[in-house]
């Protein structure tokens, strides 16, 4: 598999990372190592094979339809950069 | 009083020998004189922890029967502390005062532990020498020059140089058996599901485990037994009570049969490293055990499987820190794109920023099959790998680290070389199995570890092999000059 430039910088688009010139040429240089050191995986014959996504195969558990959340708000809005009347503050999305 | 078991502070703490105060007090100065030479703490809770040590003396004197009442232990940083920074080594939380605990962390404040404070760890947990914390290297109290492991380097560092009594630690590629082998101490990882992730910050959330470091089997049974149990807060938490660690742990080892993996001894693997874990091994076959060779051919899979399944969730896990309900904010954001790039630019270290760069790469469109179904599929086959080997053995052994502790900056410019440091530990963590390091022989001064795995939910089957072991040996004892 290569990777080129512009699929670091889509990914690091997509994740809402600015890169600078030079990092990207480190991102990428990384990347192609770290891709090859994936591609040891790609040989495997998995057909048939059910991808495991949690080790316990668990399902998730059920509980009872309450309310057991208690309101939390002020404490942690305490620890925004910016609040005003019980919102969060961002810069200005709609003109 | 610092080379007591816990059960001996218990006793001694009870006796009146001294109080929780003098013995929290003991261990602050401790902290202070020696942990300038380590950094192994990022903040340090003096006056809570000389609070709930004159409420540990109170509840004493009530004849309060808790065995951890009034011991000192530390937090990795990624635990969530009530009123207490929760920084998980980024800058990105620097200004994070957690509104709320972890459920291990109460597990063990309700347990009457002491917190003498939070210790440092690789960025949101993502390394194998500490080196990536926002807060600096900690260095390894064998040797300065040399890493402590990662990514729970300052648990690890803390408990090998007995500024605290144990720590607690999470491990999800290895993160507390690679640095539990590096200083020297007992590290368990426990079956997936087995400690809360509540209010643990999520960096892989179907590999992350809580667990702790001590300096004995006995002691860390006493802590891992209090912090387990089914937490309805954690969807993915075992539905089972907290397992009893200590009443067997004394029973004699005769029988077990110890699978040791071939390809855990192969040319990656240190000439000496591998000596001191035959040594180790073969103190195993003294006590009754019964030595078979196993072979795991799947487990070289471990590594890249373990590279994307971590790194993809950690690039979602990650998505949450945007500058506007908590951490850090770009100061005069243009516009939401600005404040979300720029806050997330700035907060993040460059290893977090590689890893999240590589999961968003193989999450992505065109890639996803290819990448993260086909590493799901082949954790399958390493997870089975490992269940037909326990239809044959009872416990699985080898080394935890290919090496001893490497030279700090080492591997700073070579991340593969740096996951290579995991290879004989990110195979347990795709399973979700138990593990533990304890202590074997040193070589040229540095300690080894000899890691063994268990099958699911056999922790008591692991540390009780633990303490035996420690009982006919003295390895655990050593302790670095510092």
């Amino acid at each position: 598999m290569s990777v080129d430039r512009s699929d670091v910088e889509k990914a690091a688009h997509l994740a809402r990372i600015g890169l600078s010139s030079t990092e990207t040429d480190h991102h990428l240089q990384d990347l192609q190592q770290i891709l090859s050191l994936i591609e040891q995986m790609q040989a495997i014959d998995t057909n048939n094979i059910e991808p495991l996504f949690s080790p316990l195969d668990a399902i998730q558990p059920m509980r009872k339809d309450q309310v057991t959340e208690t309101d939390h708000r002020e404490r942690f809005q305490s620890l925004a950069p910016a609040t005003d009347k019980k919102h969060y503050l961002v810069p200005k999305v709609i003109e | 009083m610092i080379d007591y078991s816990i059960t001996e502070l218990s006793n001694a703490l009870r006796s009146g020998k001294f109080s929780s105060v003098e013995l929290v007090q003991h261990y602050l100065q401790r902290i202070e004189a020696i942990d300038p030479q380590l950094n192994s703490f990022i903040t340090i809770t003096e006056q809570q922890a000389l609070a709930a040590a004159a409420n540990a003396d109170a509840l004493l004197q009530q004849g309060n029967d808790s065995p951890l009442l009034g011991i000192p232990i530390g937090h990795k940083d990624i635990f969530c502390t009530d009123g207490v920074r929760t920084s998980c080594g980024s800058k990105m939380l620097d200004n994070f005062i957690a509104p709320y605990s972890a459920t291990a962390v109460s597990k063990l404040n309700d347990a009457g532990t002491i917190s003498l404070g939070k210790l440092s760890m690789d960025e949101f947990a993502m390394g194998s020498s500490n080196e990536t914390s926002f807060y600096g290297a900690v260095n390894n109290p064998w040797d300065t020059e040399r890493v402590p492991g990662g990514s729970s380097g300052g648990s690890a560092a803390a408990v090998a140089a007995k500024l605290v009594v144990a720590a607690t630690g999470t491990d999800t590629g290895g993160s507390i058996r690679q640095p539990a082998a590096f200083c020297g101490v007992t590290g368990i990882k426990p079956t997936y599901g087995r400690v809360s992730r509540y209010g643990m910050v999520a960096f892989s959330s179907s590999l992350d485990q809580g667990g702790i470091f001590a300096r004995s089997a006995e002691d860390a049974a006493l802590l891992l037994q209090t912090m387990s149990g089914h937490d309805p807060l954690d969807s993915t938490s075992i539905d089972q009570p907290a397992p009893d660690l200590t009443s067997g742990i004394n029973q004699s080892i005769a029988g077990l049969r110890i699978g040791v993996v071939k390809e855990f001894f192969s040319e990656e693997l240190a000439g000496q490293v591998a000596t001191a874990v035959q040594t180790a091994l073969a103190e195993l076959e003294k006590l009754g055990a019964v030595l078979v060779d196993i072979s795991l051919p799947k487990n070289k899979l471990a590594i890249p499987a373990y590279y994307v399944i971590a790194s993809a969730e950690a690039s979602a896990n990650l998505a949450r820190y945007d500058g506007v309900r908590y951490g850090h904010r770009a100061d005069d954001p243009v516009d939401l794109e600005d404040l979300y790039k720029r806050s997330r630019t700035e907060g993040f270290g460059t290893e977090v920023k590689r890893r999240i760069l590589t999961g968003t790469f193989v999450l992505s469109s065109g890639y996803y099959d290819a990448y993260y179904l086909q590493a799901q599929k082949v954790r399958r086959l390493i997870r089975d790998e490992f269940v037909e080997q326990f239809k044959e053995v009872d416990l699985i052994a080898g080394p935890t680290t290919p090496t001893t502790a490497f030279k700090k900056r080492a591997h700073s410019d070579d991340p593969v070389a740096m996951y290579l440091s995991d290879i004989y530990t990110t195979a347990v963590n795709l399973a979700g199995l138990p593990a533990l390091s304890v202590p074997g022989p040193a070589v040229d001064g540095l300690p080894v570890g000899l890691q063994l795995i268990g099958n699911f939910l056999q922790e008591n089957l692991l540390l009780r092999t633990a303490h035996q072991l420690q009982q006919a040996t003295d390895w655990h004892l050593q302790s670095p000059d510092l």
